[in-house]
């Protein structure tokens, strides 16, 4: 390997960071236009850097590409950062809803506000750092980056509306973040390692006495993700603050509830694999059963939301309580489906918080979240209106209404759009995962699954209907070719999704392989260190 | 000692804990930045709680391990402060502006119905 592509992997991190910081040493506000360009060139080659990591991750045999040392100490003792397949997977999503949103906030979003291309970026750090870190206490610092660059744009346009739910948000994320740090000290006492391969090679060693302090640490620790990851009964804050939030943040919010759940996956299928002793499996039927009544929740939330946004947050819900249900199974072949899953609902999430905000901006004033801004604010955001730049779309209703269409299917998983073939995927894979018959959970979750997408149907033709047939005297919303083109590009990108079907299947399978048998992932991040033996230090 | 350093964490954090809990946004950020106290304290707890054990940092020669305090929960800690209280001045630049648009402390934007 290059001494080029050594360092490809920290880019990632690096790059959104130099950025920001760019844009506030360069004058922050003073230079919009010059932020909002390194902003879009920046998300730009962040989108060619992870296609080159997912490149690299897929052609190595094990998975595991490359293990970068920061500070360049002996793997256990140091901060590393460990590209996977997974991790490779999860930054180029990223990268990919990134710049859909900074292209979408040219049009008006980002002069609502202060610093809006900083902050963004500075989530992006956080976000793709909490991909790739392989240390827990790094995750944690990578969270609270994220987490508060994510306070800043929730707020991003300010408004009333918008401070109490991102006031709400702060708390909690704030209570959820405190209970990391229980759980990740917690393992540091019982374990004396936070190194996710390292503990993953002591866990089986760990004694017996401490094994339960190990699991309450890694129960906490569950928690604080599983808040983030908006499990019922810990999601009862996300459906106002990603309603409240502005259109390209809560596009951006989709992947939020994607960290959550990742890390979920990571660390539940790393340390409590077949290979952890007494402790395997540890937490895999609550995921089971909290996946599945987080599914049920958001359903009938959604079924139950009048206001197209909070559809929408409700459908954040059932995408991640899919995803949680699928990886409480425990099985290769639904891990896999679920990858493919997680890829086609959050781009298509992400098109339909995009869109959401395009469609509502023709209706009332009253409901619509620039009007809360132009109180705030005064006449200044009429007189930027005229001011605004780009060309206006011909057939904007034909446009959006095609949009929303391509939304709904993504979402209640019809065919043609990728949406389908990933809960296609996750039903054959439930249906095969017995060896003798489909057990009753899986029975369970067939239904659900399937139950859920019908309801998202009915709330989808029920929103589309209001938006699209009811009001006739609306005005029709002028629309910028900016702010269509990249609702029509993340569609664009779930079809290729099912037109590249078969490749990008192989792809989550061999990603889910690797993730059920971590010893590859473990080998590979202690390579340098095979030869040192792991004591537990409990007790000294 | 330990009783010491268990009943300090406990009061700091069911403080908090009920803090948090109340209606107002002044007790909730002093209930995050006492049971953020608590868990600090925890912390260290994690590390073992010695006395009289070497920094790790010495001019003689090394020895043995086990003689030093073990450094890595102080960094730990010295990472958690530094990240608390960033959050706690970001928070309250929210709770000052939660309070100028809403015109109360109330939690919720607005005071409860009589």
């Amino acid at each position: 390997m290059s001494h080029f592509e050594d360092h490809l992997m920290v880019a990632p991190i690096v790059l959104p960071l130099l950025a920001g910081a760019a844009m506030l040493v360069l004058g922050g506000e003073r230079r919009r236009n010059t932020n909002a360009a390194l902003s879009v060139v920046t998300t730009l080659a962040l989108i060619a850097i992870s296609i080159a990591l997912v490149r690299i991750a897929d052609a190595s045999p094990t998975g595991v590409t490359s293990v970068y040392r920061l500070g360049d100490w002996p793997t256990p003792f140091a901060i590393v950062l460990v590209v996977d397949r997974l991790a490779a997977l999860m930054v180029l999503l990223t990268s990919l809803i990134a710049t859909a949103a900074v292209v979408f906030s040219l049009a008006r979003w980002h002069r609502v506000g202060v610093l809006f291309h900083p902050l963004f970026q500075f989530l992006l750090m956080g976000i793709n750092g909490a991909f790739l870190t392989g240390d827990l206490f790094n995750l944690f610092v990578f969270f609270e980056v994220l987490l508060a660059a994510s306070y800043g744009l929730a707020m991003h346009g300010s408004g009333s509306a918008r401070v109490m739910a991102g006031m709400h948000y702060i708390v909690i994320n704030l209570a959820a973040s405190l209970l990391f740090l229980i759980g990740v000290s917690l393992i540091y006492g019982v374990s004396g390692t936070l190194n996710m391969a390292d503990l993953a090679a002591r866990i089986p060693v760990i004694r017996a006495e401490d094994r339960a302090y190990l699991e309450a640490g890694a129960g906490i620790l569950g928690i604080a993700f599983l808040v983030k990851a908006g499990m019922w009964p810990l999601c009862f804050w996300l459906p106002g603050a990603y309603a409240a939030a502005p259109a390209p943040v809560a596009s951006m919010f989709a992947i939020l509830t994607k960290v959550g759940a990742y890390i979920v996956l990571r660390l539940s299928l790393l340390l409590f694999g077949p290979e952890a002793g007494a402790s395997a499996q540890f937490g895999s039927e609550w995921l089971l059963l909290g996946g599945m009544a987080t599914i049920a929740f958001g359903t009938i939330g959604s079924l139950a939301s009048q206001d197209t946004a909070r559809l929408a947050a409700f459908s954040v819900l059932v995408s991640s309580g899919t995803i949680l249900a699928a990886v409480g199974m425990g099985q290769p072949a639904i891990t896999g489906a679920a990858l493919f899953y997680l890829i086609s609902s959050t781009l298509g999430l992400s098109a339909f918080f995009l869109l959401i905000e395009l469609v509502e901006r023709g209706r009332e004033p009253g409901a619509d979240m620039i009007a809360v801004t132009r109180e705030v604010y005064g006449e200044e955001t009429e007189v930027e209106d005229s001011a605004e730049v780009g060309i206006a779309i011909p057939a904007t209703l034909g446009v959006l209404g095609l949009a929303f269409i391509g939304c709904a299917l993504m979402i209640s998983g019809l065919p043609p759009l990728s949406g389908f073939i990933a809960k296609f995927a996750l039903l054959r894979a439930a249906l095969d995962s017995g060896s003798d018959g489909v057990s009753p959970s899986a029975w369970i979750f067939i239904a659900v699954l399937i139950l859920s997408g019908l309801a998202a149907l009915l709330a989808m033709t029920r929103a589309g209907i209001q938006a699209f047939w009811a009001s006739p005297e609306r005005a029709v919303p002028r629309v910028r070719l900016v702010e269509m083109a990249p609702v029509i590009a993340l569609l664009i990108l779930c079809a290729m999704q099912t037109v590249q079907a078969g490749p990008i299947m192989r792809y989550m399978s061999a990603t889910a392989q690797s993730l059920h048998a971590p010893h590859d992932y473990i080998r590979g991040v202690l390579r340098p260190a095979t030869a040192r033996m792991h004591q537990p230090e409990g007790g000294a | 000692m330990e009783v010491v350093l268990a009943l300090g964490i406990g009061v700091l954090a069911g403080s908090g804990v009920w803090l948090i809990l109340r209606p107002r946004t002044f007790q909730v950020i002093i209930g995050l930045s006492l049971i953020s106290y608590a868990i600090n304290l925890f912390i260290i707890a994690m590390g073992r709680i010695r006395t009289d054990a070497l920094p790790i940092l010495t001019t003689k020669a090394a020895g043995d391990p086990a003689q030093f305090a073990d450094p890595l929960p102080q960094a730990l800690v010295l990472t958690a402060i530094v990240i608390s209280f960033a959050t706690t001045a970001l928070f309250l630049v929210v709770l000052l502006a939660a309070r100028g648009l809403t015109g109360t402390d109330h939690i919720d934007g607005k005071e409860p119905e009589a």
